[in-house]
């Protein structure tokens, strides 16, 4: 059984936790460095990517959590937790810091403020139509050739990256824990 | 390689509950201007409220609370990146208009404003932008719920600084939750009636143990404790008013209420970022309180 942890600082952890749960893995709440160890997978959920980052700094988490996933621990951002992976953050705090693991530019509310986030349907590559609700969602504006791109969004301006991957990271704009759909779950943990 | 095209919904139940979701565990603070709203966001606050006024200060100064100035709302989401929320006047309407075009994030339907109709709240379900109200109780909660509330806020007392009314409202939506719980299918009726709750959200409570939109706290947290206590008693996230900037340094108060916000249930940190903060506001014992806010709204 897969050990997959819930970074636990801010956000929707409860519904993480329980999508994790339904596709038979071992959930542990993080909440300080500690609880990184022995995980074989940890997802990073939606929330504000300010806040999260701020306590990931005064928790102690986040240089041990730097060290983790370099040494190979698989990790899913969805929202926040795609920002806190990217490469580049557009429209953040000029201080926003992120791990950089995934090679991608992100921009901060890319699809809008809050009056303009929606629901759409998502055709994620081996897998098929997944429902995709997209909340102030960060949109992936540039990336890398070795990114792997599992879905794109044609929200009116060209098509965007959704969901993505290289190697054991994997960061997706919208919030498939919102939704009663744990392919994407099921997708991240059947990687480990 | 596959790909979505645009055939997009906005303004779905779905995605305006979602947005209470992602601020779950965190606090949202009142700011009167950039440079406050600016402490808030350096501090870790998952959204601000833009306000003309700190319900202490309005308390202080009397006369009738409105919307703010649209200048002034501007001004604080140009300079956040996190979500802005602003209040509109129970029953309010047009004021509420204005703020969805102004892009808000949330509109507060508030009883720290002066009430624009004494019998009616907004029609929350013709918005695109979602609705926080205040509740003193189970019923207020679902009444709210059925004109379109995406979020709930235990009421508190405003700009008081005393967390007891926060408190009883968090413990009065607890038992009565807990009571619907215990019922057998055939109390239902009766007990909707007793709640002045619509049936059908009784109904759903008395099987899901919990309100069908997320329960966040507000209306007199000052401390760091105050934010230890409210959460452990359910609460899922907490509005912070008068707390913050009416203290003596509000940036470590701010980054304290948050990290107790954070690790509630771990005593020794709330221990540690209690210590040597200096006074928290002055605050006001209830007996002494000219205007109850929390019986605005019905």
């Amino acid at each position: 059984m897969a050990r997959v942890g819930v970074l636990a600082l801010q956000g929707d952890v409860r519904e993480h936790t329980s999508m994790l749960e339904r596709v038979g893995a071992q959930v542990v709440a993080v909440r300080d460095a500690e609880q990184l160890d022995d995980l074989d997978g940890l997802v990073m959920p939606g929330g504000e990517s300010t806040t999260i980052a701020y306590l990931l700094t005064t928790s102690g988490i986040r240089p041990v959590l730097e060290k983790k996933i370099a040494d190979g621990l698989s990790v899913l951002g969805t929202c926040a937790g795609l920002i806190l992976l990217a490469h580049e953050i557009l429209d953040g705090r000029s201080d926003q810091w992120s791990f950089d693991v995934l090679p991608l530019s992100v921009r901060r509310n890319g699809y809008g403020r809050q009056i303009s986030s929606f629901e759409t349907m998502v055709n994620v590559k081996g897998v098929g139509e997944v429902p995709g609700v997209f909340i102030r969602a960060p949109k992936i504006e540039t990336w890398s050739d070795d990114l792997e791109v599992l879905a794109f969004h044609d929200h009116g301006d060209g098509e965007h990256p959704v969901l993505v991957r290289r190697e054991r990271i994997w960061g997706c704009s919208f919030h498939p824990e919102l939704t009663n759909d744990e392919r994407i779950h099921r997708l991240f943990v059947d990687a480990m | 390689m596959s790909s979505s095209h645009d055939s997009s919904t906005i303004g779905s139940a779905l995605v305006k509950r979602g947005l209470a979701d992602m601020l779950r565990g965190g606090v949202i603070m009142d700011v009167v201007n950039p440079e406050q709203a600016k402490i808030a966001e350096d501090s870790g606050a998952v959204a601000v409220m833009a306000l003309e006024r700190v319900p202490s200060d309005i308390r202080r100064d009397g006369g009738v609370a409105r919307m703010s100035d649209p200048e002034m709302i501007q001004g604080i989401q140009a300079a956040v990146t996190i979500p802005v929320m602003a209040k509109a006047r129970i029953g309010h309407f047009a004021e509420a208009q204005i703020l969805e075009a102004l892009d808000v994030d949330y509109i507060d339907e508030s009883e720290v404003l002066t009430p624009a109709d004494e019998e009616n709240h907004i029609d929350k379900w013709g918005f695109t932008v979602p609705f926080v109200c205040g509740a003193t109780n189970l019923g207020e909660a679902l009444r709210r719920i059925g004109e379109g509330a995406c979020l709930i806020r235990s009421k508190g007392e405003a700009g008081t600084g005393n967390v007891v009314e926060a408190v009883r409202h968090l413990r009065t939506i607890n038992a009565q939750m807990r009571r619907l719980q215990s019922a057998d299918a055939n109390e239902l009726f009766a007990l909707a009636k007793d709640l002045q709750a619509p049936l059908a959200l009784v109904q759903e409570v008395s099987l899901s143990g919990k309100l069908p939109v997320p329960l966040f706290c507000a209306g007199g947290i000052s401390t760091p404790a105050d934010a230890a206590l409210v959460l452990q008693l359910g609460a899922e996230a907490i509005f912070v008013g008068s707390g913050i900037f009416k203290s003596d340094d509000p940036e470590r108060m701010a980054k304290a209420i948050v990290e107790a916000t954070t690790h509630f249930r771990d005593a020794h940190l709330v221990a540690k970022v209690s210590t040597g903060l200096g006074a928290a506001m002055k605050g006001i014992e209830m007996a002494s309180l000219e205007q109850r806010l929390a019986e605005r709204g019905w």
